[in-house]
């Protein structure tokens, strides 16, 4: 079992240290990854889903338990603790939708097929986008949307893995508390890659990168996590405006009103 | 003399693969060589010998066929690669007709797939896939975890006895295992012989001569330095 996951420090773009030489993420901590664009966070989380040994770009090395990653971890997917929700918005195997998940399942069960699993990851994704996947949909047909919707439920349904790893779920074009709501039923090291304010601060901690290197590590204090209330009706508000809009509505003044 | 012999199709990243072996090579102080053998169009050979000083050769197929132009010039190509000094052999081979491969006993056997293909591929590749010792994966970024995964699988309910090793070429992240594999190899020893049987046809290597080098050959047969001439009946 998979108790924790702790980062050892390597170095940026430039060849700087990172600041930070050890984080660990413990058992159910929610932890957000910050910094502009460029500043090497997709490169955190991919030294983190690579397993990271010193033979990466930026010499890290990702430690599980403590411990040094077992081989079978990294090169059969059925032991892999680790799902990551890239920031890919297009698939391009050129599979039916069913077809695609049944080899998944196969591929990240130890012991038998869960062909179960299937219409679940549909029912899940289904709940994040507008328009619904059908099994029978071809992967390179899918939306942008619901693109994402389908790695997030193949993530949480079929990976089914202690970790979770996602790359800017709020780009997605999805039902972004919703996805969060239903991922977080289960406990789980979640790491997000994030520009959003409210992801940010309903984690336990934050990563802030820079030049391709851990700039700090920050807690979030008690301050930030009742601003984080705030945030997040700001940001009801911003997405009720959205969905109207999308629905072909027309907006007025009063729809800020409860904000203002 | 270890030989490495590194196959797949057009564009998968052969080079950037080898490329990074080669570096990761010189480090642990090997002298390696390296031959491209393509159909008409190669600069490999001088990017390679200019990043690392190391002895480089071309070879264009033209119109003989690339694996029956290999066969013909890879005894030459190890004695030259004796004679000037290295200690192991990398060749690179371009995207052949999928139903030869160039995998010879002894070597070390690669073909370079790309993340990126249909997820048919495997199945379509044939004994380039299934005579090589291990399938690298390229572009993994491109695609999504999930979409990487049942690649993974879909080349081993292929070829189950390859392994597969995923690489990120562009930054070397992933060689280490292909490089340790490299240095396990043994030293090939002479007469070479291809790993699969040729398909059926008319010329020598058609009709199932398995033999390396041109000396055993006879018909279209070349060596190494550039020319093509017709040997007995």
């Amino acid at each position: 079992m998979v108790s924790s996951i702790s980062i050892l420090g390597g170095r940026g773009k430039d060849g700087r240290p990172d600041a930070v030489r050890r984080i660990d993420f413990q058992m159910g901590q929610v932890v957000s990854i910050v910094g502009p664009t460029g500043s090497g966070k997709t490169t955190l989380i991919n030294d983190i889903e690579l397993f990271a040994h010193q033979d990466t770009p930026t010499g890290r090395t990702i430690l599980l338990n403590g411990q040094p990653v077992p081989k079978e971890f990294r090169y059969n997917p059925a032991y892999n603790p680790i799902a990551l929700i890239t920031q890919h918005t297009t698939f391009l195997s050129d599979l039916p939708v069913g077809e695609f998940l049944a080899a998944h399942c196969r591929v990240r069960s130890r012991n038998g097929d869960r062909l179960d699993l299937i219409s679940q990851a549909l029912e899940f994704a289904n709940q994040l986008t507008g328009e619904p996947i059908e099994p029978t949909y071809r992967m390179t047909e899918l939306s942008g949307g619901q693109t994402r919707a389908l790695l997030i439920a193949d993530a949480a349904v079929i990976c089914s893995t202690p970790v979770v790893l996602l790359d800017e779920v709020e780009n997605a074009g999805i039902h972004r508390a919703r996805a969060i709501q239903l991922l977080r039923q289960h406990r789980k090291i979640f790491i997000f890659v994030t520009h959003d304010p409210w992801i940010a601060l309903l984690s336990d901690f934050r990563i802030v990168m820079q030049a391709g290197r851990i700039f700090r590590v920050l807690s979030t204090s008690e301050e930030e996590r009742a601003l984080s209330v705030h945030v997040y009706q700001l940001d009801d508000v911003l997405c009720r405006l959205r969905e109207k809009l999308r629905q072909g509505e027309r907006l007025s003044a009063k729809e800020l009103q409860e904000v203002a | 003399m270890k030989l490495i012999i590194c196959a797949g199709p057009a564009t998968t990243g052969k080079t950037s693969v080898l490329r990074h072996i080669i570096r990761k090579l010189l480090a642990a102080g090997k002298r390696p060589a390296y031959l491209k053998l393509d159909v008409q169009f190669a600069e490999e050979d001088q990017l390679l010998a200019k990043e690392f000083g190391i002895p480089t050769k071309k070879v264009y197929t033209g119109e003989l066929c690339p694996d029956h132009c290999h066969v013909m010039v890879l005894g030459d190509a190890l004695r030259w690669a004796d004679r000037v000094g290295t200690d192991i052999l990398l060749v690179e081979t371009a995207g052949l007709c999928l139903r030869c491969s160039p995998y010879v006993n002894g070597g070390l056997g690669l073909v370079v797939l790309e993340a990126t293909s249909g997820m048919n591929l495997p199945l379509k590749v044939g004994p380039m896939l299934s005579l090589a010792d291990t399938a690298v994966v390229t572009k993994i970024d491109r695609v999504s975890q999930a979409e990487r995964e049942v690649f993974r699988s879909r080349i081993q309910d292929a070829a189950p006895q390859v392994l597969v090793r995923e690489v990120n070429a562009l930054h070397g992240i992933g060689i280490d295992p292909l490089v340790a594999q490299a240095l396990d190899s043994p030293d090939v020893v002479e007469p070479l012989l291809l790993r699969g049987n040729p398909p059926v046809g008319t010329c020598t290597i058609c009709v199932g001569r398995r033999e390396i080098g041109w000396q055993a050959h006879f018909g279209v047969v070349r060596p190494l330095e550039n020319q093509t001439f017709y040997r007995g009946e």
